[in-house]
């Protein structure tokens, strides 16, 4: 190591000692989740309401305010959470900033009204870790979420980031990250689970000087946020790992592709790279190690298919985003023809904790076959949405009745869809399986970038396979015959059936096509799309049969088929559904029950949401 | 909203004339006009060097990108899995019903925009309906005809 080496190396730790110092851990400080999910709830409101209340309060000498990342437990938001004790308040609203200084920082009181309360044992829990949705989690991505304000990178230096970026430029050959990295056994997050490090090597050693590394934050399934969460929360975590990946390869120049749907995610980021810059973490000759690297935020416009890796390639060079066959892999010609290598998000963000904590503690996580923990949104009809970070190999069980917190309704939960538009949905007598890449594909389903929703008895598994083809259809580039006209068929005939036109037959067409589709499509999304069709068929097949044998929607889903009706003995005949009624269609008199004419209803169900007396059903 | 082309320029030459270049134009004359105005793409096209055929190709791919004027308050529903199974299906019928358009379509007087998107990353919310980037989360039916006439009231609306 020459002495300009450790000077500069020097120069980080020094600041990070100076901040550490200056850092006093047992100063009250309130924290405001500042996530997409509780600004939506109004977080934002909340942290100005706190602002003003601390300021006319006099304690702003006293506190700090600082607002932090996506803390996971999106469904109680707008959290706030009160350091050094890490009491954690849901559901805040502005009104509740003048108590919330007043009491809990100058009174150092709890207020009861913003525990959260555990729905089973109805006990009021004060503390995060003693929440049963935190409690069964094991945190390492997100361990830092709610602890640090993710626009700054002295927060992110306190908690130790930027030590496995020196580790590894300082002290690492690029075999010896690989060889790390190998050992851990961290497979691809994005879905698929390929070694990560037999993906760099490839990279590495393809011949040329001119290579490229891509962040993949194109996270286009419906119904998953965790690298969304992820980039707002932690965006540091996931430039280090880059800059380290980026090194071992031996690429200059990175790309972080990511969808413009995500405006908090992307002005993070790029604050995160900005002031990397500043530390000249990112640029010229990075911490005197000699290594050069920067990186370069690219807006993905809204195809799904582009988090395909070449599709997201062609869209980076300015072309339509449709994949092309595969071998050459991005690995020997990639972007520009240039050997590049791809890894999503969450994998990138993972290797920092390896370079630190080493192979051996990574790989003491999860399965034989799948190693380290795994970032799942969790959401649909559960009583915890949010983001749950867990060691691979967990059962769905688990995952959903214990972190989840089981159906909010007195609904019985039927199914889990995991992975998305390319993934299955896996009924609730096989929710003992442990989650992994293996016993997933097993089921027919995959795990895909991490989206779990939750169905109950009152979702229609035929409506679902509809949706996804729906999707699939909208979002296949064009390019395979198979693809492009065999889903728009799926959905078709799939359309047919929650109408009321289905016929004997259909299921076995159904099957047929999805056999040709998947063998008649190049990339993930013709050979995926079949997958939720093929799982409800495989594990609900009497909800297909209801629909085309008996015309009826057994979940009371697909409007065709179902008519809304005013139950007598438990109309009171207040008349407010008549009055929301957009189409006249419901009539009585005051005082005695109401009644639907079907003819003229067209099953929007207002009646059904604004009844107080649980009188309007569905048949 | 005429177009200036001097301001098309500026944006064109923020990504240099190449190639990789074409889609940050494209995605900021979109955010500037909410639409791709058909003066703005040839002047793409002429000073890129891409043809004509191309800059529509990737104009028509992606889906950010609108061909025609939209209205001035664009109303979005997530169609995310997770705000399906919770209705959202329901929703845009209801705004449907409101308005007179269909998905996609701007109502006559051009004041609304209806848009479908595939998901917003705010699951726990669903189902969501934003409203010029204001998000209204556990949206019901009965709740969107009074939601939407406050932005046909007044111009600037006051949030709660």
């Amino acid at each position: 190591m020459s002495n300009a080496t450790a000077d500069i190396r020097l120069a980080l730790e020094d600041l990070r000692s100076e901040l550490i110092a200056a850092y006093d851990s047992t100063r009250p400080c309130i924290t405001v989740c500042a996530g997409t999910g509780c600004c939506a709830s109004g977080a934002l409101d909340v942290k100005a309401a706190l602002d003003k209340e601390v300021e006319q309060q006099g304690v702003d000498l006293k506190v700090d305010l600082k607002i932090t990342g996506c803390r996971g437990f999106c469904e109680q938001g707008p959290l706030v959470a009160i350091l050094p004790e890490n009491i954690l308040y849901t559901k805040v609203k502005s009104t509740d900033a003048a108590q919330i200084v007043s009491k809990t920082i100058v009174a150092g009181e709890l207020i009861d009204k913003l525990l959260y309360k555990d729905p089973v044992t109805g006990e009021k829990l004060v503390h995060e870790h003693d929440i049963p949705f935190y409690k069964e989690q094991h945190r390492v991505l997100l361990h830092d979420s709610g602890a640090i304000d993710p626009t700054s990178i002295n927060d992110y230096l306190i908690v130790g980031g930027y030590k496995a970026l020196a580790k590894a430029l300082l002290t690492m050959s690029p075999d010896e990250i690989i060889a790390e990295v190998k050992q851990s056994g961290l497979g691809g997050r994005g879905g698929a689970g390929f070694p990560t490090a037999r993906k760099w090597e490839l990279c590495r050693k393809s011949p040329g000087d001119e290579k490229y590394v891509i962040v993949n934050a194109d996270e286009g399934d419906p119904g998953a946020f965790q690298d969304r969460s992820l980039i707002e929360a932690n965006p540091h975590s996931v430039l280090e790992g880059f800059i380290i990946g980026a090194y071992a390869i031996g690429a200059n120049q990175g790309f972080i592709y990511i969808r413009h749907e995500y405006p908090l995610a992307v002005e993070r980021i790029k604050i995160a790279i900005e002031a990397a810059r500043e530390q000249g973490l990112l640029g010229e000759n990075i911490l005197g190690s000699g290594f050069d690297f920067d990186v370069t935020v690219q807006l993905g416009a809204g195809a799904f298919v582009c988090g395909e890796e070449t599709a997201l390639m062609a869209s980076i060079e300015g072309y339509v985003g449709e994949p092309h066959a595969r071998p050459p892999y991005p690995a020997q010609s990639g972007l520009w023809g240039k050997p590049t290598n791809i890894n999503n998000v969450k994998t990138w963000a993972t290797v920092p904790y390896i370079i630190n904590k080493g192979a051996a503690w990574y790989s003491q996580m999860g399965t034989d076959n799948s190693k380290g923990t795994t970032i799942f949104s969790l959401v649909g009809k559960i009583n915890n949405t949010g983001l749950v970070e867990v060691p691979m190999g967990i059962s769905l069980r688990d995952l959903i009745e214990k972190i989840g917190g089981g159906s909010p309704s007195d609904k019985k939960l039927k199914a889990v869809q995991t992975g998305g538009p390319s993934g299955g949905c896996i009924p609730e007598r096989l929710w003992d399986v442990p989650v992994d890449y293996d016993s997933l594909r097993e089921l027919g389903s995959i795990m895909g970038s991490g989206g779990m929703i939750v169905m109950d008895e009152s979702t229609c598994m035929v409506d679902i396979a509809r949706y996804f083809l729906n999707f699939s259809r909208f979002e296949s580039c064009g390019k395979c015959t198979a693809c492009r006209e065999g889903v728009q068929r799926m959905y078709e005939i799939l359309d047919y059936i929650t109408r009321g036109y289905g016929q004997e037959g259909d299921i076995d067409v159904l099957e047929d096509l999805c056999a040709s589709i998947k063998a008649g499509s190049l990339c993930g999304l013709g050979q995926t799309a079949p997958n939720p069709v093929l799982t409800t068929i495989k594990y609900f097949r009497e909800e297909y049969e209801a629909h085309i044998r008996e015309k009826t929607c057994p979940a009371g889903v697909c409007k065709e088929l179902i008519t809304f009706y005013i139950l007598e003995d438990k109309c009171t005949g207040c008349s407010l559904c008549a009055r929301y009624c957009g189409d006249q269609a419901i009539s009585g008199e005051k005082g005695s029950p109401y009644v639907i004419d079907s003819d003229k209803c067209k099953r929007c169900g207002v009646c059904r949401e604004v009844c107080n007396f649980d009188a309007v059903v569905v048949r | 909203m005429a177009v200036d082309i001097s301001n098309i320029d500026k944006i064109i030459d923020k990504y240099g004339l190449q190639q990789k270049g074409l889609i940050p134009t494209l995605l900021d004359i979109q955010s500037e006009y909410h639409y791709l105005p058909a003066e703005a793409i040839e002047r793409v096209s002429e000073r890129m060097n891409v043809p004509m055929i191309q800059v529509y190709q990737v104009a028509s791919f992606y889906k950010v990108f609108s061909l025609e004027p939209r209205g001035k308050h664009i109303i979005t529903v997530c169609m995310g899995t997770a705000c399906h199974v919770r209705g959202s299906g329901m929703l845009v019928d209801q705004i449907s019903r409101v308005l007179d358009i269909q998905p996609g379509e701007t109502t006559r007087d051009m004041q609304f925009t209806l848009e479908e998107v595939n998901c917003l990353g705010a699951c726990a919310l669903g189902p969501v309906m934003v409203i010029d980037g204001k998000y209204y989360g556990k949206m019901t039916v009965n709740k969107v005809e009074k939601t939407i006439s406050k932005y046909m009231e007044k111009e600037e609306v006051v949030d709660e």
